[in-house]
């Protein structure tokens, strides 16, 4: 049987890996694309500033950008080295977003970063704003790639087990691309880069407005991205209801744990803002309780009701009965009796047959389970109720503090009145980690919400690694943590370095400290 | 041409080829200047001048790599997770040296401390030789095989260990494959600089790629008269849906020049490789360096070719159980999937070498001492 720990170190690992890819990768989309905004205003306008603007911004994104690329090549490869089964069992499916993302997506953005860079004396303004804007066209279109292969994870469309191979194989195409779930996530997540990015800009720009240091520099930024930051954090909010609507189509057990749903409750349901949820006992001490407002953010109707996990755990448990037969028939079919009544039958059950593979935790013959290990594997389908209950809270607290941060900040820019409200400026500079909060914190409710499967109802996360052993996996994970502290030390010292020293970095002779002869 | 299952899946043989041929040769002169930065480049200024030869175009270079990957994912996903589950330990230590180059160039020059630039550079050296050895040691070690195993699942065991893997034919491999790219890296340097720094390259050129010819023709003798070559004996239909535990492989020393002995004409592939690296040598003396990064590049495909040549239709040979080795006829992806990424493929890859070509022409020129000078604060 495959050892706990080492299902527990892989997971650690490609947690920990993911999680450190996305503190890079939401500020390259979001500000490639205030870049673009900046430069498009640079050609249209000719002011030197706006170019200025470009190029400084844009400094702070090549530091970035270094990471991002450093830290998503190793997911490229983990895939292979950590989730050699999962590799094997659904690579015909997600492979090919993979594939499609370097083709499509990565190709282009790395080719144009460097003309960006580079780019500026041997290109006409018109043409380097194109690259630019094919830069962030690109990081988007990379993004989509990515997520479509994730939302197939989340709700594997489009593709059938096939028994000659032992894999899922593609069946269309179009409804793995056009799956709802990728779509959903799409939006949601590429929102929440360019609320990201906003914030970035936003809080920064305070922080020169607060020295009263390159106003004229530190004004305009402000305005652009309080404006950008008010449309996009709008977005996130709506098209995360969204993620949470198609949740409750879709994946009803994360709906089910991001609310504490214990039971079944007449429609529409009630939406607990806080509580204690107990996940051995069932219930959530201490609710504060909103009628009626979840039933409407799950369902969009008044009469449709959301299933709670009591009731969803009974669905499961039969789904496990079913998925025993469907290994035991696969089992014949392996031994050579393919004749087609078994074929048929196993046709008939195969849907359920990730169901059965979840007792491969606790017996390696699936079939002699007993039942305490049945019941063992149906409490399995449940995620970690508490966590998920607090991590999604923790988001859309962020999203709703950065709603009034960005709604304010654009309505003082309208009225020419930022710099009499020094508080908000305070506000926007101690609130830049907020969106990175809540995008670890979103992919936390997005991954661990899906366990315990790695592709949701066929595949369990338990079976999907590579057989190493625990040493290699202390190897790795130690060389992780060691190179991704000292690269992430690195990156901050030069990040913080040169966003105190402002547009001065650029050496135009234009900015505060050339003027007055300092140094940051 | 009627794309059938048994044509795709050698075109893919033919697609996974030319992406790591394209990765070979675009992210193989970033390698090679790598590896000679802290030699060729004595003074900070001479650094900064390799390091701006390849600056805007390195992030695309290395994309070949990625896709490359992401290709073997999507067209041989049990390659894909075979390999590189097997391979564990090493390929963690080459991404891990890996980690150290983009932002070795991005951050290098952003502060003027001498250790700070110092310390990059010996980064990025080692960003550079260690992979380049590294990617030789797997293709020596594709060559002999490795030993993994299936279970009734078709889950993976390697059974291998990371000291084995550093065995005396693969680090043969491994050199060859640094000496190459060494002399592919200064080829590319020598063209697009100038001075005492184009000088210099001139000399490593000349003793990298004489080494690279022994230890290549070394390598060739090996695999002829002393490596176990592998060898199906049955196999089902070859457009079958692929399982790789149904056939039947034999090893034996030299079995790797079958393909040759079939179709001779493949000999001409290992000579053109001795051809084209003696024109390097070459063109390099006598500045014809445009010439001189044409062969070189032609020898890197070469060198390739004549590997992929030797172990068609072989993908991943299993040395300790033969019969569950992966080619190209039992590991593919289902027909759609090969079909898909076909077209994809035919669509994109133009498209990128377009975009790519426009943005060297853009970047032509020469980068000297002076170019760094006037662009003190916005060069790598
Ligand atoms: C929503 C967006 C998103 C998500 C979920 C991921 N990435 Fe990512 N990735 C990007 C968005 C992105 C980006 C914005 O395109 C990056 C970030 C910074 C950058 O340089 O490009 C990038 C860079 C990047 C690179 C370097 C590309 C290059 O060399 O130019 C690789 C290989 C990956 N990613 C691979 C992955 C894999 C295998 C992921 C899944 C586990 C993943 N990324 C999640
Ligand atoms: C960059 C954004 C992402 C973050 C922050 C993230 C986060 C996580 C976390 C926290 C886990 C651990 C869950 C657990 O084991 O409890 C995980 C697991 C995993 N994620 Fe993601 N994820 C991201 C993107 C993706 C994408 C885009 C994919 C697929 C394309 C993916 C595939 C996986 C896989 C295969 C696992 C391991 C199996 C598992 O534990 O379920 N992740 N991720
Ligand atoms: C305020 C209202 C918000 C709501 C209702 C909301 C809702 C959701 C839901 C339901 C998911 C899980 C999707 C799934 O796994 O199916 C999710 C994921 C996520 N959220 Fe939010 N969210 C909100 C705000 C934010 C904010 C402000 C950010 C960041 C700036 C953010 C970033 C993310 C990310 C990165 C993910 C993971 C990717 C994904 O699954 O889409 N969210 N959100």
């Amino acid at each position: 049987m495959i050892p706990e720990e080492i299902v527990d170190l892989s997971r650690l690992q490609f947690a920990i890996t993911a999680l450190y890819h996305f503190l890079f990768v939401p500020l390259t989309l979001g500000l490639s694309f205030i870049m673009a905004i900046m430069e498009s205003t640079y050609v249209m306008t000719g002011k030197q500033i706006y170019k200025d603007m470009t190029r400084f911004w844009g400094k702070l994104f090549g530091i970035n950008f270094a990471l991002g690329v450093t830290t998503g090549l190793t997911l490229e490869f983990q895939f292979g080295t950590n989730w050699a089964y999962y590799s094997h069992y659904v690579g015909d499916v997600f492979g090919v977003p993979l594939a499609l993302e370097g083709l499509v997506a990565f190709f282009l953005e790395s080719t144009m970063v460097g003309l960006f860079f580079f780019g500026w004396d041997r290109l006409s303004r018109v043409k380097h704003l194109l690259c630019t804007w094919l830069l962030a066209l690109a990081t988007n279109l990379s993004a989509l790639m990515i997520l479509v292969a994730n939302g197939w994870m989340q709700n594997p469309v489009g593709a059938e087990f096939n028994f000659e191979s032992m894999r899922m194989e593609v069946t269309s195409f179009g409804e793995v691309i056009f799956n709802p779930a990728a779509q959903v996530k799409f939006v949601h997540t590429v929102a929440a880069g360019y609320c990201t990015a906003a914030m970035f800009v936003l809080g920064i720009s305070a922080y020169y407005l607060l020295q009263r240091r390159d106003s004229a520099f530190a004004i305009r930024s402000f305005t652009i991205a309080a404006a950008f930051g008010f449309a996009s954090v709008v977005s996130v909010i709506v098209l995360g209801d969204e993620s949470g609507y198609t949740d409750g189509e879709v994946q009803k057990t994360k709906l089910a744990a991001i609310e504490a749903e214990w039971e079944t409750v007449e429609p529409p349901a009630a939406f607990t803002v806080i509580g204690f949820p107990d996940q051995e006992k069932m219930i959530t001490e201490h609710a504060i309780k909103i009628p009626w407002v979840l039933g409407l953010i799950g369902t969009r109707s008044a009469d449709e009701e959301i299933i709670g996990i009591k009731d969803l755990l009974e669905v499961h448990e039969q789904k496990v009965r079913n998925g025993i037969v469907a290994y035991g028939l696969l089992e014949q079919i392996k031994a050579g009796q393919e004749d087609t009544e078994i074929v048929s039958k196993f046709n008939h059950y195969k849907e359920d047959l990730g169901y059965g593979l979840l007792l491969k935790k606790y017996t390696e013959k699936v079939t002699d389970a007993t039942e305490q290990q049945i019941l063992q594997a149906t409490k399995d389908t449940i995620p970690n109720v508490p966590l998920l209950f607090w991590t999604f809270r923790i988001m859309v607290a962020c999203g709703f503090s950065m709603l009034f941060i960005f709604a304010f900040s654009f309505y003082l820019c309208t009225v020419k009145k930022v710099m009499q409200h020094r508080w908000l400026l305070w506000i926007a500079l101690y609130s830049i980690p907020l969106p990175w909060i809540a995008c670890e914190m979103g992919w936390i409710v997005a991954e661990y919400g899906r366990q315990p499967w790695a592709v949701a109802e066929l595949l369990p996360t338990h079976l999907s690694i590579s057989s190493r052993t625990v040493g290699e996996l202390y190897f790795s994970l130690a060389g992780f943590i060691s190179f991704y502290t000292l690269l992430f030390v690195i990156e901050m010292f030069l990040m913080f370095k040169f966003a105190r020293l402002g547009p001065s970095a650029l050496h135009t002779g234009r900015y505060y400290y050339e003027k007055i002869g300092g140094s940051a | 041409m009627t794309l059938d299952y048994e044509t795709l899946k050698v075109i893919w043989w033919l697609f996974i080829g030319i992406l790591f041929i394209g990765f070979a040769i675009m992210d193989g002169f970033d390698l090679g200047i790598g590896i000679v930065l802290p030699f060729i480049g004595k003074t900070d200024d001479e650094r900064r001048v390799l390091l701006n030869v390849v600056g805007p175009t390195w992030e695309g270079s290395q994309v070949w790599f990625v896709t490359a990957a992401g290709a073997l994912f999507a067209a041989w996903p049990l390659v894909y997770a075979t390999l590189f589950s097997g391979i564990y330990i090493a390929l963690f230590l080459v991404l891990f040296t890996f980690f150290l180059r983009p932002v070795g160039f991005d951050y290098r020059s952003k502060l003027p401390d001498p250790r700070w630039r110092n310390s990059w550079d010996w980064g990025i050296f080692v960003a550079a030789a260690f992979p380049a050895l590294l990617f030789g040691v797997a293709f020596g070690n594709l060559l002999q095989g490795i030993p993994f195993h299936f279970d009734n699942d078709l889950r993976s065991f390697y059974t291998g260990s990371f000291w084995a893997l550093l065995n005396p034919f693969a680090l043969l491999t491994g050199f060859i494959s640094l000496s190459m790219l060494t002399m592919h890296g200064s080829m590319y340097l020598q063209l697009k600089t100038e001075g005492v720094i184009a000088e210099r390259c001139k000399r490593t050129i000349f003793w990298s790629g004489s080494l690279f010819l022994v230890l290549f023709i070394l390598a060739g003798i090996w695999v002829a008269y002393g490596l176990e070559g592998y060898r199906i004996v049955s196999i089902g239909d070859l457009a079958a849906t692929p399982n790789p535990l149904k056939k039947v492989v034999e090893t034996e020393p030299g079995a790797w020049l079958d393909n040759y002995s079939t179709f001779p004409w493949f000999y001409r592939v290992p000579v053109m490789v001795l051809i084209m690296t003696l024109l390097t040598l070459l063109f390099s003396r006598t500045h014809r360096l445009i010439f001189g990064f044409i062969t070189s590049s032609i020898t890197i495909s070469g060198v390739i070719l004549t590997a992929g040549i030797s172990m068609y239709p072989f993908l991943l040979p299993s040395s300790s159980h033969p019969n569950n080795s992966l080619t190209i006829w039992d590991s593919s992806s289902s027909y759609m999937t090969l079909k898909v990424l076909f077209w994809a493929t035919l669509v994109f890859l133009p498209i990128i070498i377009m975009y790519t070509s426009w943005v060297y022409r853009v970047m032509r020129g020469k980068v000297t001492v002076k170019t760094i000078r006037d662009n003190q604060h916005t060069a790598y």
